[in-house]
């Protein structure tokens, strides 16, 4: 649609996940890194989307609640105990 | 050794894999309980887009762990050992899910809450104005040290925030952005268009951003307030 034009920031910012992926056609790409480079308010979001990213990833260590980690870790302990339920 | 790798947070999988299969298969309960504190808060957030309650998820969950335990033995690692577990789940989640009739297929029309914009068109400039499509009130830099952003009440704040994401949104962040799957890997397990993914994705990622943004700028007005 807006193929050859300059890309506007509404654009860019729906657009910055396929970026990232490396989705997005050559010339798409080029037209996000030009308006990227030129753009401080793209920048900074991209910038941000970035910093969420490695945020969510850091979740990964959070804490599983007590009850069911001690309910898996019983279930363990049973199949250890009678491995096969053949 | 194969090429480099793509993403630096990304363990070695196949080789730790290994290791850690051998380890189960041994009674080692030090290991599976790491493995469980790892992957279970995605496998719950997956398996609840399929099924009516969180009383269920865990039920599938824990079914999911018993069918990876019975099943180690039949584990080949012609996939990492983390998305063959997840590939048990989704399969127990839908077996569950129809029984429960209600289950939501990832590959099915977009709801609402996952098309349209997803910054606020008011913060571009409209049609009429010049620039127009351009910021009208650009994101404001954070300027926060990383430790502020790592304290445990902005991971509370992300945490609730992802728990609050539609469904396929939550699974697609869980697996992608929590857990480092690959895209090509997420879209085979929830049976998604690759173009569907990123769109799930980008959807729930940029919905996180706005919770940061609102909560970074409140914190600044506080202080202005003194
Ligand atoms: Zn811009």
């Amino acid at each position: 649609m807006n193929q050859g034009q300059d890309m506007n920031c509404d654009e860019l910012v729906e657009v910055v996940t396929d970026f990232l992926d490396d989705a997005l056609d050559a010339a798409t790409r080029r037209r996000f890194t030009e308006h990227l480079a030129e753009c401080d308010g793209c920048d900074a979001y991209v910038g941000q989307l970035r910093t969420t990213i490695g945020l969510t990833g850091t979740l990964r260590a959070d804490d599983l609640q007590p009850d069911l980690r001690d309910r898996l870790l019983t279930a363990f302990r049973d199949w250890k105990a009678h491995p096969s339920p053949r | 050794m194969e090429g480099g790798q793509t993403t630096p947070m990304r363990p070695a999988p196949r080789e730790a894999d290994a290791g850690l299969v051998q380890a189960l298969r041994g009674g080692d309960e030090a290991a599976f309980a790491d493995l469980v504190t790892r992957l279970t808060p995605a496998m719950l957030a997956v398996a609840a887009g399929q099924v009516p309650s969180r009383a269920v998820a865990e039920e599938v969950v824990q079914e999911t762990w018993l069918a990876v335990l019975t099943g180690l033995d039949r584990f080949e690692g012609r996939s990492s050992l983390r998305t063959w577990v997840f590939a048990i789940l989704l399969n127990v989640a839908r077996s569950r899910g129809a029984r429960e009739s209600r289950t939501i297929p990832f590959s099915s029309a977009f709801p609402p809450e996952d098309v349209g914009p997803t910054v606020d068109p008011a913060r571009f400039r409209g049609p009429d104005q010049e620039w127009s499509g351009h910021w009208a009130s650009p994101p404001r830099g954070w300027d926060l040290p990383e430790s502020a952003l790592l304290s445990s009440e902005v991971r509370v704040l992300l945490r609730a925030a992802l728990d609050a994401l539609p469904p396929r949104q939550r699974a697609v962040v869980h697996l992608r952005d929590v857990q480092g799957l690959e895209a090509g890997e997420v879209c085979a397990l929830l049976g998604l268009e690759s173009g569907n993914q990123r769109v799930l994705l980008h959807r729930g990622r940029a919905r996180l951003r706005q919770v940061l943004e609102d909560y970074v700028l409140e914190d600044r007005v506080d202080e202005a307030r003194g």
